[in-house]
Formats: structure tokens, C-alpha cells, sequence
């Protein structure tokens, strides 16, 4: 038994996961080097490959804005006390519900109407589909993290079966819809900067990167600034003290879920609406998993969000190019990467936590025989 | 190890203890020794540096700096192994069991003498039942943790250091849970101990029980001894006084008390049964009246909680009517607490860590807990941070909760300042009628007389103030009134003129008078 280590915030908000950061790239730098490669090297390709080029930066931001969906989606949830580990499943539901509305109305509504009317839609069938495990847990005491894992099972057959049996034409044998008409297509970045005469090359990014920030924005105004996000972090925190303050437990479990099932609904609109213009399957493909490890290493923060998307974006973008550059690395690497970044900034954090606030003491004693 | 082998000799010596959190000076240059064989008492106010002093004797912090003897020899304590490997054995406030493990498996855990299990148990069990044999300590030994009452528990601690072979037992506020029998048969096995020539320490800010118990005290304050004497030169009074470092009053305060006004809270014929239909409350009928303080005495869980919940609106009863601010409650439209709040019900909950506060927010945000929705905090949705934060300074100094920092977490208060935390959120706003449970458990002398006074403003302000609380001199130092209840029913309604402290303990134990 010893004392838990106590960091100051500056510290435990930057200094620690840098530190994790830091270890997590020796790490895999280590295990670059045991498979022969030069560290120095893939790192370099990494780097250069997601923040090198106006492109490669273009892609490491159209990864982030999928993350920073699921990442707050499990953030709101965390902040009740619930594990939502279905964003990826409440994603899959999203871009049906933003598909299913521009494949009926998109031949006849203009752009100004079908891409709210797609932005609502993705967020409902987001939060209908959080809706269900957030009532079995809130008034029958199912836990939710069983539910929702079971929940993206469901996810991803109802899309296979509807794209296959329903939605796919009968004259194609690829598992997808009919595309989209123009008008439910989300501008590209490179074609919204096109209008205020920037060039700025072409790339899978699109508006929703604009509407990731907002979402991240009014995440935090929700939590921090309104009487609903306290109650929700009141009955999260401790749910003795909001029911002794009037607040139903219930009710926050519903509402938490609602709006993290939205929040990973509007994954649709960055994959759906912005880059496929058509239903497809696979436009999650685990966005709705990394998402968790986002808000792990976000701290569940909004600002900490948006940065590990960022992170988790360029691990991506800048893996990919990886895989294509560096001779014998493969994909899988990236991904070996990314566990150890998970593993690192989650998990060991409490290991590594002790460690710092050591060495913080160590200064701050040398600081104080000085002072 | 029978008999003390000389009064010279010294269980532990800590010299030159010094222990900083921060800025904090937790202990400075501490000085301590204490006689083997003697029960020692370190008393204290919260803070005061007495939890630290003994967490660094059994090695959870290590001292900046200072030196420690065990028994005369110099002793480096990193961890509870080492303490344990020394014969230090400690029980914590908060026990550290197991529930869902028997009382045998609890005290054999992480020293189990052989690797089959089974065989572990017997040599556990005959040497457990000698143990039991020659302390009195008696507990079940198949029983569930889970099931054992309070008082067990403790005894299954106490077991547990004595089994690892602790020649030095430091207790931490022992009996902040025990009921008034349980305390008593705690001190039988203490004294039995330390006759068998176990040294025990004991953390508490209990004055009372030291005078009885201990050979020598020590007082600390602000991280200093600043006094330490045989317990035949001590006084209740005098120890208190150096504890606070002024005097300070407990008792009764004789004033002329106001005749009760009109009756704000009436509630009759209160049933609740749990969800096992045990009856909780049989057939309650209290009033309370503007003016006055009533005192509802009982040993702890003889539906004191439920009470407090039922009026309060966080619990449902069965049965029964309640009149609160011209409005009638039944059971199928019940009070709930926020139209409590409406009505000027305020509620200073006995569980001030899982019910009163929020301990992960900071101390402006746990201010507006069960308030928010009133005009001075938020508007039309929307938290107003800066009124809260300002709000919250002025109670803080209204209070006197320390430190005046409304950023600090809730949970980095100190017992007693999280209470003046909640009181000053239920008393700031002025309510009608106040229920209060516990109001000074885990508080220390001097806010201890700080909330009394508090409690006795807001009745001569004209408020129904009602207080439930298991000690018994609160009860008298505060009330007009007095119920006593055992077994959910009222055994007995006294005005305070008539109240003893033996005619209580009888009420409270069921006889009726």
C-alpha cells in the first residue's frame, strides 16, 4: 500500500499525456527496431505523411472529424457514469438515418433543406437506436455496457440486411445504394474554399469538420454551462447526491445516452453525406471503437477530444502512407501503434502518473533549497 | 508477551517527524513516544496532523524526514508489510474487508500459512479460537463479512492485526461508528489488551472517551504536538482548549427559549416498509413546530434515516399523511425534494459523501446542488458561474469553511468544512423548516460549536429545526424536545427539562417509560 500520486492539473491535463505519448512511440519505436526497420525512419514517413502535405493534412482532419463524433459520444455518456461502447453501432444507425432521407427526397428538395433534414435524421436514428440499451438500463437494469455491445452487432446486420434485400438495385451486384442526387452531397473543403477563391487540394474532407467543432463546442457548453449538463454530471459523479438534489437518475441515463447516440449519428454526415454520396456497408470500420480510446485519452474533455482526434487522424493518414512508403511495413504496424497509444494514455497512465509526480517532486524540492 | 516490563521501556519513538503535502506542513518536527503496555491517545482536530503521524508509523507515507524506533530499535517502514513485519498493526476508520468473504478467509488473506486452502483454514482456525479465547474479541468465524453488523467488523480488524502478531495496535477513530454498547465492549477488549501488554495507540477527537480509556495523551494542532501528559493531569476542558487553541463551550446554552410557534410540519401515521417488507417506521406521528429544536435520539438504524428521507421526500412511505407549507402529501402522490425546496424544506443529509455533495465538483458547483434552478443561479437554462462562485465566497465567510476557496474540490475539504459547506448551502437560503442528521459526525471541536450555534440562530429566527444524530449529548446540548425512537416506532416524547441521560438510554433500548 502507498499513497496515491497527486499531480497539479497543468500536469495531469499536459505534462502526463505528452509523457504517455512519448512512451507509447519508444515503445513501438522498439518494436520497429526489432522487426529491422529504422525507427527514425517510419516516424519520419509518419509524420511527413499526415502533416507533410496540404493533402495528407486534409485526410488526417477527415479521420479527426469521425473521431471527435464517437470520441464526445462516449464522453457524454462517461460523464453520467455509463460505458457507451456502442457508438459504433448508433454511428452504422446514423448514416442509415442520413442515407434512408437522401435516397427518398434528394431528387426534389434542394441542398438547403436536405442537409439539415439528413443532419436530423442521422442524429435521431443515432439517439433511437442509444435510446433502447439507455431505457434497459435505466429502468430494467440491464447494464449498458452489455446492451450496446450487443446492440452494434445488431447494427451492422440490419445494414447488411437492408442493403442487400432493400436498398441495393437489382441490377448491381455491389452491396450499395443508388447514389445520391447533388443536392444531399455535403460540400467538399476544397470546393468551400474554391468559393472564397483559396485553392486548396482535393481530398475526402468536407464541411463536417465544421460541424465536429461545433458539436465539441456545444458538448462543452452543455456539460459546463447549462443546468442540464449539471444535472447529468451531478447524477453521474454521485447518484446519492442528485437524487437528494431532486435530479432523477433515470431520466439523466436518458438523456446522456440521447445525446451521445446523436453525437455518433452525425458520423453519417462526414461518411455518408460528405465523402460516399450513396449507403454503403462498412463506413464506420471501428470509428465508432476509437472513439473510446479519443475520450480515454481526451480525458472526456471536448479540447482534449478534438486533439486526440487530431492524433488518431494523423496515425491513420500518416500510417497509411507508411504502409506505402516503407518497404515491409505493413498496415498492421499502424494498428500495433495505435495499441500501444491506447495502452499507454489509458491503462498505464496510473503507472506512469506515480512516476511523474515523482520527478515533479524531485524539482520542486530543489526549486524550494533554492527559493 | 505478558506484563509491562518496566515503565521505561518504549513501544515507539518517533523523533524530528517532519511531512509536507505541498505547501502544507502536515507534521513538524513531531516528537512521540509511547510506553509499551499503555493505551496512547492522540487527539486532535481534523487536520491536525494525527492521521498523517500514524500513516507514516505504518509506512503508507514516508516522513521527509525524522527517525522512528520500534522497540528500541531504529525502524525504516516503507510499506504495511514492514509495519506488519515489526508487530504494527493498524485499523483504519473505513475497515478494509472483504464482504463478500467469510471472517475466517478475511483474517487468513495474504497469510495463508499453507497452499491448500483447506488445510490453511484448520491451522487458522485453532489458532483464531485461541486468539478469541484469551481477548474476548468473538466473532463467527464462517459468518459473511457482508453480514456482520458494525461492531463485528471492527472486533474481525482488530482480530486480523492481532493474528499478524501486532504488539502495537493503532486504532483511528475507533468508535466513530460504534454505537454506545459497541464502544463499551470495545473498551473491555482494549483495557483486556493492554493488560495482556498490547500497545495501543488510538486516533479520535473524542475527549470523553480518552479521559476513560487512556494512560497518556498527546494533543496536536496544526501539524505540532503542542502538548502531551499523563491522563491523571488531564481535563476534558483543558484538552480542548489546547486542541482549538481557545475556549471553547459544548454544553447546554441556558437562554430563555421563545414558546414554539405554529406547527409548519405535521406528519401522521407514517409507515414505510423496505423492499424485504420489514417495517421501517411503525405508525410515526411528529410535528414540528416554528421555534423550536426537537432531538431524535436512537441507536443508530432504528429508522432515524428513513425519517429524515420520508420528510425530506426522498422516500415514499407505505402509509401515512404529511402537511407541509399548506399542501397534504399521501403515499401516491408523495413530497418530492424539490418541491421540498419549494415549500422552504431544507436538508442537511446524515451521509454528507454519498447524498450532501457532489465530492468531483468544486465547491461553487456543489453550492447550487438541488438549487440550480433558482434565479440566483442560473436563467433559462444556463448557469451563472460568476453568481455562483460569488455566492458561494459569501457563504464560505459566512461559515467560516476553510480554506475560503471556491475552486477547491469538495472531496479536498476536510470533514468538518464539507459540512459547513452543506449547511451553508440549506441554511443560505433561509428555509422554514430544517432537517439535519448527524450534524457534526467526523466534525471537530471547534466547528463543532460553530454549527450548534448555527442550528440554535436559525430556531430563534422562527425555523423548525429537527436533529437527528446518535449521540446522545447533542441531543441535549441542542433540543427543546426530545423523541426517542428504537424499531421504527417513538418509544418516548420528553421536553428537554425532563431529559436524563439513563432515562434515554432506556427509551432508546425500548423500554417505554
Amino acid at each position: 500500500m502507498s499513497a496515491p500520486a497527486v499531480l497539479p492539473r497543468w500536469a495531469d491535463l499536459v505534462l502526463l499525456p505528452a509523457v504517455c505519448l512519448g512512451v507509447a512511440l519508444l515503445a513501438a519505436a522498439g518494436v520497429v527496431a526489432l522487426v529491422g526497420q529504422h525507427p527514425m525512419e517510419v516516424i519520419n514517413a509518419l509524420v511527413r505523411g499526415a502533416f507533410g502535405s496540404a493533402r495528407g493534412f486534409s485526410y488526417t482532419l477527415y479521420y479527426a472529424t469521425t473521431f471527435v463524433f464517437t470520441g464526445l459520444a462516449v464522453a457524454v455518456a462517461y460523464h453520467c457514469g455509463l460505458f457507451n461502447i456502442g457508438g459504433e453501432g448508433q454511428a452504422i444507425l446514423g448514416g442509415l438515418g442520413t442515407g434512408l432521407v437522401a435516397l427518398w427526397f434528394s431528387a426534389f428538395l434542394p441542398a438547403w433543406i436536405m442537409l439539415p433534414l439528413m443532419l436530423l435524421s442521422g442524429a435521431l436514428f443515432g439517439m433511437a437506436w442509444a435510446a433502447v440499451p439507455a431505457y434497459l438500463q435505466a429502468y430494467r437494469g440491464s447494464h449498458v455496457v452489455i446492451t450496446t455491445i450487443m446492440f452494434n452487432f445488431i447494427a451492422s446486420t440490419l445494414l447488411v440486411y437492408l442493403l442487400v434485400n432493400h436498398l441495393r438495385p437489382a441490377s448491381t451486384m455491389a452491396v450499395e445504394s443508388l447514389p445520391f442526387s447533388p443536392s444531399a452531397k455535403l460540400p467538399g473543403m476544397h470546393e468551400a474554399l474554391a468559393w472564397v477563391g483559396i485553392a486548396w487540394p482535393a481530398s475526402p474532407l468536407n464541411l463536417s469538420v465544421l460541424l465536429a467543432l461545433l458539436a465539441a463546442v456545444g458538448v462543452y457548453l452543455f456539460l459546463w454551462h447549462t443546468r442540464g449538463g449539471y444535472h447529468l454530471r451531478a447524477a453521474g459523479s454521485s447518484p446519492g447526491a442528485a437524487e437528494y438534489a431532486g435530479i432523477s437518475g433515470r431520466r439523466q441515463i436518458m438523456v446522456a445516452m440521447a445525446i451521445s447516440g446523436a453525437l455518433a449519428g452525425m458520423v453519417g454526415m462526414n461518411e455518408i453525406a460528405g465523402v460516399n454520396g450513396k449507403l454503403l456497408l462498412e463506413f464506420v470500420s471501428g470509428a465508432g471503437f476509437t472513439g473510446i480510446a479519443v475520450a480515454l485519452m481526451g480525458r472526456n474533455h471536448p479540447v482534449g477530444i478534438v486533439l486526440a482526434s487530431v492524433l488518431f487522424g494523423a496515425l491513420f493518414q500518416g500510417g497509411a502512407e507508411v504502409a506505402f512508403e516503407v518497404r515491409g511495413f505493413s498496415r498492421d504496424m499502424v494498428v500495433m501503434l495505435q495499441g500501444f497509444i491506447v495502452l499507454f494514455s489509458g491503462a498505464m497512465a496510473y503507472v506512469i502518473a506515480p512516476r511523474v509526480a515523482w520527478v515533479l517532486a524531485l524539482f520542486s524540492r530543489k526549486g524550494a533549497i533554492n527559493g | 508477551m505478558p506484563g509491562a516490563s518496566g515503565q521505561a521501556r518504549l513501544a515507539v519513538r518517533m523523533t524530528g517527524i517532519n511531512k509536507r503535502f505541498g505547501v502544507v506542513a502536515a507534521n513538524a518536527e513531531v516528537n512521540l513516544s509511547v510506553q509499551a503496555g499503555t493505551v496512547h491517545g492522540i487527539v486532535g482536530e481534523n487536520g491536525a496532523g494525527k492521521s498523517t503521524l500514524m500513516s507514516v508509523l505504518y509506512g503508507f507515507y514516508q516522513a521527509d524526514g525524522g527517525s522512528i524506533e520500534v522497540f528500541g530499535q531504529p525502524a525504516t517502514i516503507r510499506n504495511a508489510d514492514e509495519a506488519i513485519a515489526l508487530g504494527i498493526g493498524m485499523v483504519h476508520q473505513h475497515f478494509m474487508l472483504v464482504d463478500t468473504l467469510t471472517v475466517l478467509e478475511n483474517v487468513m488473506l495474504g497469510a495463508e500459512p499453507h497452499w491448500l486452502l483447506l488445510r490453511a483454514e484448520a491451522q487458522v482456525r485453532t489458532k483464531l479460537q485461541a486468539l478469541m479465547e484469551s481477548t474476548g474479541l468473538r466473532v463467527k468465524l464462517d459468518a459473511l463479512v457482508a453480514d456482520l453488523p458494525v461492531g463485528d467488523r471492527q472486533r474481525l480488524e482488530i482480530l486480523k492485526a492481532l493474528y499478524r502478531g501486532a504488539k502495537i495496535l493503532i486504532l483511528d477513530e475507533p468508535t466513530a461508528v460504534l454505537t454506545p454498547q459497541e464502544t463499551e465492549h470495545l473498551f473491555e477488549v482494549l483495557r483486556l489488551l493492554r493488560q495482556q501488554g498490547t500497545t495501543i495507540l488510538m486516533i479520535t477527537h473524542k475527549l470523553k472517551e480518552v479521559m476513560r480509556l487512556c494512560d497518556n495523551v498527546t494533543v496536536m494542532r496544526a501539524g505540532r504536538i503542542v502538548q502531551e501528559l499523563p491522563i491523571a493531569g488531564a481535563s476534558i476542558e483543558g484538552l480542548a482548549e489546547v486542541m482549538v487553541g481557545r475556549k471553547v463551550h459544548m454544553g447546554r446554552v441556558d437562554e430563555d427559549t421563545k414558546p414554539p410557534g405554529d406547527v409548519l410540519l405535521d406528519a401522521k401515521g407514517i409507515m414505510v416498509r423496505d423492499s424485504l417488507n420489514v417495517m421501517r417506521l411503525n405508525d410515526l406521528n411528529l410535528a414540528l413546530r416554528a421555534g423550536e429544536i426537537v432531538g431524535v435520539a436512537g441507536v443508530s438504524g432504528n429508522g432515524q434515516s428513513e425519517l429524515l428521507d420520508v420528510l425530506s421526500g426522498l422516500l415514499k412511505p407505505t402509509q401515512g399523511t404529511m402537511q407541509l407549507g399548506g399542501l397534504s402529501f399521501e403515499p401516491d402522490a408523495w413530497l418530492d425534494p424539490l418541491t421540498a425546496r419549494e415549500l422552504g424544506l431544507a436538508h442537511v443529509p446524515e451521509d454528507r459523501h454519498s447524498r450532501a455533495l457532489v465530492m468531483d465538483f468544486v465547491a461553487w458547483e456543489s453550492v447550487a446542488l438541488g438549487y440550480d434552478g433558482l434565479a440566483q443561479y442560473s436563467r433559462m437554462g444556463w448557469m451563472d458561474h460568476d453568481r455562483m462562485r460569488h455566492s458561494t465566497a459569501d457563504l464560505m465567510e459566512r461559515f467560516d469553511v476553510r480554506p475560503r476557496d471556491p475552486e477547491l474540490l469538495c472531496s479536498n475539504f476536510s470533514g468538518g468544512n464539507q459540512q459547513k459547506l452543506v449547511l451553508a448551502r440549506e441554511l443560505g437560503q433561509m428555509p422554514k423548516v430544517l432537517l439535519v442528521g448527524q450534524p457534526t459526525r467526523g466534525v471537530d471541536i471547534g466547528a463543532i460549536e460553530f454549527i450548534y450555534s448555527q442550528l440554535r440562530a436559525m430556531r430563534d429566527a422562527g425555523c423548525a429545526v429537527l436533529v437527528v444524530s446518535s449521540e446522545l449529548d447533542e441531543i441535549l446540548a441542542l433540543s427543546n424536545r426530545v423523541i426517542v425512537m428504537n424499531q421504527g416506532r417513538v418509544t418516548g416524547e420528553l421536553p428537554i427539562g425532563e431529559c436524563t441521560e439513563a432515562g434515554l438510554g432506556l427509551l432508546m433500548v425500548g423500554e417505554t417509560a
